[in-house]
């Protein structure tokens, strides 16, 4: 299993990004090799579209489940129409909110708030 | 003469002195371009003459001519499209209908279709026609619709009500004025904005003079800017609870009380002998 965690330093120690489109990084967890990598979240200076772009991008990167505190729902459309599952992070380090994926400890994220819009 | 009220902050004051312009002119046209909120209709009360659709282009997909490549998904912009196995999302209100996805597509898999996104009624008030844009709420853009809406501007006289801000929107609303009307307010913020919109007009070449609206005894730092700027004050128009509490009830001023009309008259013959001279130079 893959799972993505929005973080806001490249760090297992780091806390999640309250933000989804706009979080600085993502965590990819590999549970198979026990492997974690950093990638650089590229949307996270666009005014609009941030959402999509970065669901996208976990699309690409093959992932099974995001661990978040809030989403937008176009990026949730595009997340559900991949079949990747998204749960409700806690107030804890990524490293413990991994623990808790793989303890099977963490709720479902059901609610999603609109979209961000560019206004330009 | 066509002129364009604007203001970089909203709350200014824009609608007031733009349906009070349009109402002692009684003639020519009111176009309300913040189509976000639009409200000069709420105090001019004109009668509905028509109403029109305003439709912008958006891609759809054939699913069975889409391979996946991801070409449209990389290209946009705006970031309207998602590609998960299987199917190709397009979100419509991301989506600035630009057309870039569907001429890139290797497989001729997109085309383009039109959409509702907001409508423009037009109606009259007395010898006035009155012009009001309206978005579908929850659209990305509202710049086709003020296209559209200024389509109809009156070369003889006309009051083009600006939406908030210094964006787009704002750009395309003055695009085809001749004059700007600045109101500011007597605060930091409200001659930070007006610092914004007055750099605007520069850009786009236009004439400009500034309104001073809630002015107060003590320091205004929009009159502040104005003198350090060369920009013309046309007119002060002191903070009045009188016109707050009219204005609220969707009064024109100009029909409430004749110290406010008189005011409009000379502030209307001002705008329009600036900016006629501003076409001379």
């Amino acid at each position: 299993m893959i799972i993505a965690i929005p973080a806001e330093e490249k760090s297992l120690d780091s806390v999640i990004s309250v933000n989804f489109g706009r979080s600085p990084y993502f965590c990819i967890y590999d549970t198979e090799k026990q492997q974690s990598t950093f990638i650089d979240n590229e949307a996270a200076g666009r005014p609009g579209g941030a959402g999509v772009e970065a669901a996208q991008n976990l699309v690409n990167q093959k992932i099974d489940t995001l661990v978040a505190f809030r989403l937008g729902d176009h990026a949730a459309k595009v997340l559900s129409g991949a079949k990747i599952k998204v749960l409700k992070a806690v107030n804890l380090s990524i490293a413990d909110n991994i623990a808790k994926v793989l303890s099977h400890s963490l709720e479902e994220l059901n609610e999603v708030h609109p979209g961000g819009i560019n206004k330009g | 003469m066509k002129i364009a009220v604007l203001s970089g902050k909203g709350g200014t004051g824009k609608t007031l002195v733009s349906v009070n312009l349009a109402a002692v002119a009684d003639k020519g046209g009111y176009f309300d371009c913040d189509v976000e909120e639009p409200n000069g209709h709420l105090f001019l009360k004109p009668s509905l003459i028509g109403e029109e659709e305003v439709t912008s282009l958006k891609p759809v997909v054939d699913m069975d001519r889409c391979d996946g490549c991801k070409v449209c998904v990389t290209a946009c912009v705006y970031k309207a499209l998602a590609y998960i196995p299987g199917e190709l999302m397009i979100f419509d209100e991301i989506c600035h209908a630009c057309g870039l996805c569907t001429y890139l597509c290797p497989q001729q898999a997109l085309k383009e279709t039109k959409r509702v996104i907001g409508t423009i009624r037009r109606g009259g008030r007395g010898s006035l026609s009155v012009h009001t844009g309206k978005m579908r709420i929850g659209e990305s853009t509202g710049v086709p619709i003020i296209k559209k809406l200024l389509k109809k501007l009156d070369d003889d006289l006309s009051i083009i009500d600006s939406p908030p801000g210094s964006g787009c929107l704002v750009l395309e609303t003055i695009e085809h004025a001749d004059y700007c009307l600045l109101v500011a307010e007597p605060t930091m913020f409200g001659a930070q904005n007006l610092a914004l919109v007055h750099e605007l007009t520069r850009v786009m070449n236009k004439p400009a003079g500034v309104l001073l609206n809630k002015v107060e005894d003590g320091l205004n730092p929009s009159e502040l800017y104005a003198k350090e700027h060369d920009l013309k004050i046309l007119a002060s128009l002191p903070y009045d609870s009188y016109a707050a509490l009219e204005s609220s009830n969707a009064e024109l001023l100009v029909e409430r009380s004749e110290k406010y009309r008189t005011f409009f008259l000379e502030l209307l013959k001002e705008v329009v002998d600036e900016a006629t001279l501003a076409a001379q130079r």
